[in-house]
């Protein structure tokens, strides 16, 4: 039993102890931009997901052979390359989504979480455990964008996914959207109370 | 045998066969995708051009059927107002057309069929505070009132001039005059939100999106300017009837 949680620890540990987002801050401003709707934040998710488990286990294949010099610069082309490709099929597949996330799929290219998790794990790993690690890091950084996107678009829109799940009665009654929730500041300090969340649960 | 990887000969080569391979790979990948992504993007253009005429697709139909069943002819015309043959709406750049001078330009006109009567949809196409910014605008059928509007943008700032795409600035054209008073045209001013030009027709700009605003302005001034004598022709015939 232990061996096996031994052996997932790459995937389980950036859940919560490591977590990307929240206890390394990487990757903030692609949590502020993408968050003010739960949909974007998802395929976002799904978009590093692919990235950094892909990127990861070409990486960890070709670690033995690549020249030291170049080695960002090939961790760029790869990462580069798929990054395109993903972005390639979002705008054949969900164009309206590709349209919204516009800039920032592409930006997942300087994704700090990627070029770090590349540098840091897959260069002296096994591909197998490269691959693991990349699942578990993009994982714990779609946890954090998830649970911002969440607030952010209930709280903002008075919706979920694109339906609104505050009652119309309680709009009659006077209530109204918090028009700040859509902005990117309150991104930031939804991002700061899960942090004190959890390090509140963490002592 | 042991790879010396801080050759360089080695590196070189290295780097090329990757740059090849991954060159190879995404040209292969964009070939394939290619079909999929240009029938999105030519929906995307119906959809804009629908929602100019104030149809919003609902639930299950597609687009294409949509736009099938609303808009049943579309044609281009030049300066005069004359149809011009062999030119097909859908596919004029009008980007191209309106920096060339009034009297050259290709014009589309959509011809869309709503609960309210006959529609003609036209193309607007300029510039924002950051880069072009476009739109659709619809007429009714006595060629001087506007129907509705579609305005688009490709990276105007969000919260600011942004705003032009949402129905809050597009629904103000809905109704308004493009002739003046004395049948020339005049086109639709955006102005700042408490002044009124005495005499003109004219909407509120998006406050802290003056640029966008003035570009919005400037943008219809241009487009429609060249469509004058095809919608006199257009009042002309609705008078007769």
């Amino acid at each position: 039993m232990g061996n096996i949680r031994k052996r997932l620890e790459p995937l389980i540990n950036p859940l919560s102890n490591d977590n990307p987002v929240i206890v390394q801050i990487l990757g903030i401003c692609s949590a502020l931009a993408v968050t003010a709707k739960l949909q974007p934040a998802v395929v976002m998710t799904i978009s590093v997901l692919a990235v950094l488990a892909l990127s990861n286990v070409i990486i960890s294949i070709m670690r033995n052979t690549i020249p030291t010099s170049i080695r960002i610069i090939v961790q760029l082309v790869v990462v580069a390359a798929l990054v395109v490709i993903v972005d390639q099929v979002l705008k054949a597949w969900n164009y309206e989504v590709s349209k919204q996330l516009s800039v920032f799929i592409g930006l997942i290219i300087t994704n700090c979480i990627i070029m770090g998790r590349l540098e840091a794990f897959a260069l002296n790993n096994t591909p197998f455990n490269a691959f693991l690690d990349g699942v578990g890091n993009a994982l714990g950084y779609g946890i954090i964008l998830v649970i911002v996107a969440f607030f952010r678009e209930l709280l903002g829109s008075g919706t979920l996914w694109g339906f609104q799940v505050i009652p119309q009665a309680l709009y009659d009654l006077g209530y109204q959207n918090n028009g700040m929730m859509i902005l990117p500041p309150m991104a930031l300090i939804t991002v700061a109370c899960i942090i004190w969340f959890h390090n509140r649960k963490a002592k | 045998m042991k790879i010396n990887k801080e050759n360089n000969v080695y590196t070189v080569v290295y780097a090329s066969v990757l740059v090849i391979v991954v060159g190879f790979a995404l040209a292969l990948v964009y070939q394939a995708l290619r079909p999929a992504q240009l029938e999105n993007i030519a929906n995307d253009t119906k959809k804009q051009i629908l929602a100019s005429a104030l149809i919003y697709p609902t639930g299950n139909e597609s687009i294409g059927d949509l736009y099938e069943k609303h808009i049943k002819n579309s044609y281009c015309v030049d300066s005069k107002g004359n149809k011009i043959d062999g030119e097909t709406a859908l596919d004029v750049n009008v980007a191209s057309e309106v920096k060339k001078p009034a009297d050259e330009r290709v014009l589309p006109v959509f011809v869309c069929t709503t609960e309210k009567g006959e529609k003609y949809i036209v193309p607007v196409y300029g510039a924002g505070l950051w880069g072009p910014i476009w739109g659709y605008v619809s007429m009714d059928d006595n060629g001087k009132d506007i129907y509705g509007a579609y305005f688009g943008h490709q990276g105007e700032t969000p919260g600011l001039g942004a705003e032009i795409e949402k129905p809050q600035f597009s629904s103000q054209f809905e109704g308004k005059s493009i002739f003046g008073s004395n049948g020339d045209f005049e086109s639709v001013l955006v102005v700042k939100k408490g002044q009124e030009p005495a005499g003109k027709a004219y909407v509120n700009a998006v406050s802290g999106g003056t640029i966008t605003s003035q570009g919005v302005q400037k943008m219809l001034y241009n487009s429609l300017e060249p469509y004058t004598e095809f919608f006199k022709n257009l009042a002309k015939e609705s008078n007769k009837e």
